[in-house]
């Protein structure tokens, strides 16, 4: 008996609908955000999280309105990010029923946003997503940075010490991206995942190239994450949640079953 | 048509519990507010609550409403949830130390650096997540399966001095005192309106519950 890991399925979200992109290209829709959620509800999901991929002012109204219309009727932890920049962004989402933010690219332009927000709306509700790259040289021990743009653009940042830090400013949870694995399918970056999530104290949720449920695991197992977050293999109906519950179960780790 | 009042303190975001009350009982009348007639004239209370002990009780303070919910704890059914549980015993060692409303004897204390779990693993802080609850039989656990998970975030927890005040128990990796129940206050470190079907049917307990 004690703590299960979380299966969180994210809803990219672009002008209201759900949307999945290999290496932010190629988008595919996936439909209506807020039946989606309620599926992922009834599936047994832990929490759910929407990132708005594009963060337009116009998207923005959409996004509010979404996780208004899902926190009216789906009763566990929804998160949003993308495009997060001032503690009004906070507030009007933790309005519109979000119970946590996602805070990405404003917290590496401005540090100290991550502190302001956590003394404002507390540590719990603040997660920093990093965006990480493999920078170190095949033979080299192996290195990852901060990349921001959709992993376009590097900052110099070194993930670990990144990660650190944000966890110091108050950083209540962290989403670990893989920009190299994101839209692959071919896994979690398993060696980036465990020196993350043995680097600080605070829960880590793995993202990035989930492919099937041996990888979703894997992250755990291997990547000793605390939560693990798909998003197109979940949308498509290949895997239900449950399914992919029971394949982690069978593979001894503890989780949620409803 | 009874009525329940949520506590809005400035501490943290009850958009969840408003909604989660209303889902759960929609006969009931939910109204979120500061003000004590308000709160007084409801037929029930929570009291919710995130963030540190220190603004949490100051904020109280400075507005009155610790003596409000010292009058609603000895007159009508009162829900305490994470912070708003915490704030019911008489100490927490977050801030510093914080003395907190003394309604429950106890104190709260925060989880220990560096345990590990059962394959050696740093634990987390906060403890964060779908726990079990193990319950101990109350009125307020009807038609909630034994060992339900509830959603938790805390990095602190009670520990009351009675024993039997404790009204559910969890684990992590030590056994703590997750849900306590003293005549007609109730409160749960975990968020009932983030723990789906299990956390609806604790609230719609609350709800019609009458002591």
């Amino acid at each position: 008996m004690s703590l299960a890991k979380r299966i969180i399925p994210c809803l990219d979200v672009d002008n209201g609908r759900v949307v999945k992109g290999v290496k932010f290209v190629d988008i595919r829709d996936a439909g209506d955000p807020v039946e989606i959620a309620r599926r992922y509800d009834r599936e047994g999901a832990d929490e759910i999280t929407f990132l708005d991929i594009t963060a337009t002012h116009d998207n923005r109204a959409t996004m509010v309105h979404v996780v208004e219309q899902v926190a009216g009727e789906v009763f566990i932890p929804l998160t949003v990010g993308g495009g997060i920049r001032t503690l009004d962004d906070i507030r009007r989402m933790l309005n519109a029923g979000a119970d946590k933010v996602g805070i990405n690219s404003a917290a590496v332009f401005n540090p100290e946003f991550v502190r302001e927000a956590a003394d404002r709306f507390g540590s719990q509700c603040i997660v920093v997503a990093i965006d990480a790259k493999k920078v170190s040289a095949p033979g080299e021990p192996n290195r990852w940075e901060i990349f921001t743009h959709g992993g376009r653009k590097p900052t110099g940042i070194d993930a670990i010490g990144w990660a650190r830090k944000m966890v110091d400013y108050g950083a209540g949870e962290i989403l670990l991206t893989s920009m190299d694995r994101d839209g692959t399918r071919e896994g979690f970056d398993l060696p980036l995942t465990r020196a993350i999530s043995e680097a600080v104290t605070v829960p880590v949720i793995a993202s990035g190239g989930v492919g099937n449920l041996d990888h979703l695991a894997d992250g755990i197992i291997e990547g000793r994450a605390d939560a693990v977050l798909a998003a197109s293999i979940f949308h498509f109906a290949e895997y239900s949640i449950q399914q992919a519950k029971r394949h982690m179960a069978a593979r001894g780790i503890e989780v949620r079953l409803t | 048509m009874s009525s329940v009042a949520v506590i809005d303190y400035g501490m943290g975001n009850l958009h969840s519990i408003v909604k989660a009350l209303q889902h759960a009982d929609p006969e009931t009348e939910v109204i979120c507010t500061a003000d004590s007639k308000a709160i007084l004239g409801a037929d029930r209370v929570v009291f919710p609550g995130v963030g540190a002990i220190r603004d949490c009780m100051r904020a109280l303070n400075e507005s009155g409403l610790d003596e409000v919910i010292r009058r609603v704890a000895a007159a009508k059914p009162l829900l305490g949830i994470c912070l708003g549980m915490q704030a019911l015993l008489t100490d927490s060692e977050e801030n510093g130390g914080t003395s907190g409303l003394s309604l429950i004897p106890g104190h709260v204390v925060r989880f220990a650096e560096n345990l590990a779990d059962s394959d050696g693993h740093a634990l987390k802080i906060p403890h964060m997540g779908w726990n079990q609850v193990h319950q101990i039989p109350h009125v307020l656990w009807q038609d909630i399966p034994q060992d339900s998970r509830f959603y938790f975030v805390h990095s602190y927890y009670a520990r009351p001095d009675n024993a039997d005040t404790t009204a559910a128990t969890s684990a992590y990796p030590e056994t703590f005192a997750c849900a306590l129940a003293q005549d007609n206050i109730f409160a749960v470190q975990f968020h009932p309106e983030k723990s789906q079907t299990a956390g609806l049917q604790l609230l719609r307990n609350f709800l019609r519950w009458s002591c």
